[in-house]
């Protein structure tokens, strides 16, 4: 389905306006060209992607590929990434970067699972140690967000900062060891399931949609793309571009305490090894999604077809044992091709408007 | 002294030069001969082709028509290296100097001294020290960055740029807007000791005085043609050449105006707005339904004026006023909160969202009056947005279009649709009608005019005086920042406004 907001705009184009139009667009090309350039066919194409990856995966490994095991496996491993990369579309949708999301999560997963958290969480309920990452992740988020809209601090920066400071912040609460999780109810919880679907893969699902609703139906959806687009005519038109600019990343960090939860629930540790190179999975993810990379276009089904996408590949690889660097290889072949093909798209677009 | 030269061979002569971009003649025959050792001037009003005609000498842009002889042979420069070797140098009105750079670095930019491939650190800085000597500037050090001069010293920065090639003819393009009188001075000596050595000069400026007591011979360009050439710079009369400048092949028509409501309080009240290095003192007020003008030239400080009424620039001194209540300085959201609505200069980059749909960009101002807790009511949002592009004309209709399918007078209709859609009753126009081709302009002044009948309070900006004249009921003449006149229209005319423009710069 193509609900995006952005992606309306080639696709549902009536025809009758056309012959007004004093400049030719997309619109006179043929219909299935205009169906491609759009939203719907960004996504189909990523549909067709990720198809393919499944037929690669079913002729090399069989059964063990097109198992439901499997499926929820596949799903299981992308969800955590995927909640990151959601958060993720927002600060890009509004023109910014994050690269502290990995050291957010490992700060987040650390902070939850001190042994005082530990402790508060046994007297009362183990969803301390949720808030806790939670509440983490918002104020690593808030940080960076100060920095950026109101410190004017460049994002690549002010975000490479917090990489560097929040991964090191863990470590030291960590004393670099790994911290075991002791409470079986948050374990059992998180990691259990609902009639077969996995609690952590629920938890995707939730974030996706809440995403979706909020970038594409709320005010605040709409500011985000207007500031990514165009952030001078945002002030001009009277948002209030710093603050909202600050929230994004506040709630990329809530994002962060999320996928930690999700983590610590996976793994049953905190250590701040967690969320390495999730900067770069998540930004990968994003952009191959369609959202670009220089702000004002954001699709959330597009993220998670990307997520999809990345989780799959990796999974091919691993069930034909192929190692982690032969996946680092395609990878970044899949992103210089998803990325060059945007490209063209978007070209032909403007130079048609 | 260039009279009396007509048997020598000019150093430069352009003949009949055309340019044309797509949907705009820039130049439509130009003629323009230079002598070497005179200083000659050129004279027009904005948008007359004066920078275009600055590009084609510079080789930035190649003519369609027409032929440049230089030194009796026809060249053609198909880049600026080639204008530059032929002893060609320009000093840009923005200045395009590398500002991480050194003093000395940006002298040799792209021709830098150098000794087996590397740059010879030191005879650059000798050569740049002899020429800021020569320049009468030795202060300057060669080794500073020139991100840390002041806007004059950059000017000499990038005059002794123009002089460290072996140079025959300099285009100076307003070289005086960043200089103080003191400045200008120095600037003139400069100039008379490099005429003096046979270099010539092309020299712009808006600046009346300026030409007469620096020209020898003046070029008047209007609508992309030669007006006038080779007219003495200090003896023709003052009428004659305001009249050469303004005599307008273009005549636009406007709507009647009607007489504002002055029995109740003006909507609008300025009152001593200041910022400093910018404006000072301007003080007015609009009435509902009444349109003001703000005449003057570029960098007279008219968009800064409209930007610190919105807010967007924070005022060093004076208050901004709607309906009698002020509004906090520097705050644009109070201001479209006030009512204040700002259709700005620039409207692609500081108003619209070019890759996303009519329909956003018009409500982008009023997302809160369709939403509850955030939550935007598409079905509400999109019968207003379709309600008011309607309403102004907006062609084509239908606003799921990408915004960057519109006209330029399309596009101005949609950042007005915003602030109508705002319910904004104080509009502020920047430049309304720039980049809006001629068929749509009446449209535009019908409009605005509709919206003042209506009880708005306009504000309008334009570098072109008879739109000023022709639309508003009052207008304010501004020059460097200060507001020079302020009268009804039909007091004036486009000589008189000129004549208060360029005499009242002799300060």
């Amino acid at each position: 389905m193509s609900g995006e907001i952005t992606e309306k705009t080639a696709g549902e184009v009536s025809p009758s306006v056309v012959g007004d139009d004093p400049r030719p667009t997309d619109e006179r090309s043929h219909p299935l060209v205009r169906l491609f350039a759009g939203g719907f066919g960004r996504n189909l194409g990523l549909v067709i992607a990720l198809l393919l990856l499944c037929v690669v995966g079913f002729a090399t490994a069989g059964d063990r590929f097109a198992s439901t095991d499997n499926l929820m496996t596949i799903l299981r491993l992308g969800s955590v990434i995927g909640v990151v990369s959601i958060g993720m579309t927002f600060v890009i949708s509004g023109g910014g970067i994050d690269l502290s999301v990995g050291a957010i999560v490992a700060l987040s997963s650390v902070w939850a699972t001190t042994l005082a958290t530990q402790q508060m969480a046994a007297d009362i309920h183990w969803i301390i140690m949720v808030f806790t990452a939670v509440a983490v992740g918002a104020g690593c988020g808030l940080v960076n967000g100060i920095l950026v809209a109101y410190g004017r601090v460049a994002p690549f920066i002010a975000t490479l900062a917090m990489l560097a400071g929040a991964r090191g912040l863990a470590e030291i609460i960590a004393q670099r060891r790994t911290q075991i999780i002791r409470d079986r109810d948050f374990i059992t919880f998180f990691g259990g399931d609902v009639l077969g679907i996995p609690v952590l893969v629920i938890i995707f699902v939730l974030v996706a949609t809440v995403g979706w609703i909020i970038l594409n139906r709320t005010t605040f959806g709409r500011r985000t793309l207007a500031i990514g687009g165009n952030a001078e005519a945002a002030r001009l038109a009277g948002i209030r571009v710093k603050r909202q600019t600050a929230m994004l990343y506040v709630l990329l960090g809530i994002a962060c305490g999320i996928a930690a939860v999700m983590i610590m629930a996976r793994t049953t540790t905190g250590t701040s090894t967690h969320g390495q190179l999730y900067e770069l999975d998540a930004i990968a993810a994003v952009v191959i999604g369609g959202t670009l990379l220089s702000g004002g276009r954001g699709t959330i089904i597009g993220t998670v077809l990307g997520v999809l996408i990345f989780t799959t590949l990796t999974n091919v690889f691993t069930l034909n044992n192929l190692d982690t660097s032969t996946q680092a290889v395609a990878k970044g072949i899949i992103i210089v091709v998803a990325v060059l093909l945007q490209q063209r798209v978007a070209e032909r677009h403007q130079a048609s408007g | 002294m260039p009279q009396g030269r007509a048997h020598e061979t000019p150093l430069l002569r352009m003949t009949n030069v055309v340019k044309t971009f797509p949907g705009v003649v820039a130049l439509g025959g130009v003629d323009l001969d230079v002598y070497a050792g005179e200083v000659h001037c050129l004279l027009g009003q904005n948008g007359a082709g004066k920078s275009t005609l600055i590009k084609v000498l510079a080789g930035v842009h190649r003519p369609d028509e027409g032929t440049i002889t230089w030194d009796g042979e026809e060249v053609t420069f198909s880049h600026p290296q080639a204008a530059m070797d032929h002893g060609i140098a320009t000093m840009y009105q923005e200045l395009d100097l590398v500002e991480g750079l050194t003093v000395a670095e940006n002298i040799f930019l792209g021709h830098e001294l150098s000794r087996f491939g590397f740059a010879n650190r030191r005879a650059t800085r000798e050569r740049a020290a002899e020429l800021l000597a020569q320049l009468g500037h030795s202060g300057i050090s060669p080794n500073t960055e020139v991100g840390q001069l002041s806007a004059a010293n950059q000017q000499i920065v990038s005059m002794a740029r123009a002089l460290s090639r072996d140079v025959r003819l300099i285009i100076m393009d307003e070289p005086s807007a960043v200089l103080d009188s003191g400045e200008v001075r120095q600037l003139f000596g400069v100039v008379r000791e490099l005429t003096a050595r046979g270099v010539a000069v092309v020299y712009i400026s808006h600046r009346l005085e300026e030409i007469r007591e620096i020209g020898d011979r003046v070029t008047v360009l209007k609508d992309g043609r030669t007006a006038a050439t080779g007219l003495d710079a200090t003896e023709t009369p003052t009428a004659e050449l305001i009249r050469l400048m303004t005599g307008r092949t273009i005549e636009y028509v406007f709507p009647p105006r009607r007489t504002p409501d002055t029995t109740t309080g003006p909507l609008l009240s300025v009152n001593g707005l200041t910022r400093a290095g910018e404006f000072h003192d301007v003080t007015f007020d609009v009435y509902p339904g009444e349109i003001v003008g703000i005449a003057g030239l570029v960098g007279a400080g008219r968009s800064e004026i409209l930007e610190t009424i919105f807010g967007a620039r924070k005022a060093d001194r004076g208050t901004v006023s709607v309906d009698g209540r002020p509004i906090p300085p520097g705050s644009v959201v109070k201001a479209v909160q006030a009512g204040i609505g700002l259709a700005p200069e620039e409207r692609k980059s500081q108003a619209l969202i070019l890759s996303h749909t009519i329909g956003h960009n018009v409500s982008l101002a009023s997302l809160p009056s369709f939403s509850s807790a955030g939550w935007i009511d598409s079905a509400k949002e999109r019968e207003s947005s379709l309600r008011v592009t309607q309403s102004l004309d907006v062609r084509p209709s239908g606003i799921e279009r990408e915004m960057r399918t519109l006209s330029g007078g399309n596009q101005q209709k949609i950042v007005l649709a915003r602030w109508l859609q705002r319910g904004s009753r104080v509009l502020l126009l920047d430049e309304p009608t720039r980049g809006v081709d001629v068929g749509a302009r009446s449209e535009i002044y019908n409009l605005i005019n509709d919206l003042s009948e209506e009880g708005c309070a306009v504000v309008v900006v334009s570098s072109e005086i008879p739109e000023v004249l022709g639309l508003a009921h009052r207008v304010l003449v501004v020059a460097d920042g200060a507001v020079l006149h302020e009268g009804p229209a039909e007091e004036l005319d486009e000589h008189r406004v000129l004549d208060i423009i360029l005499k009242g710069d002799a300060a």
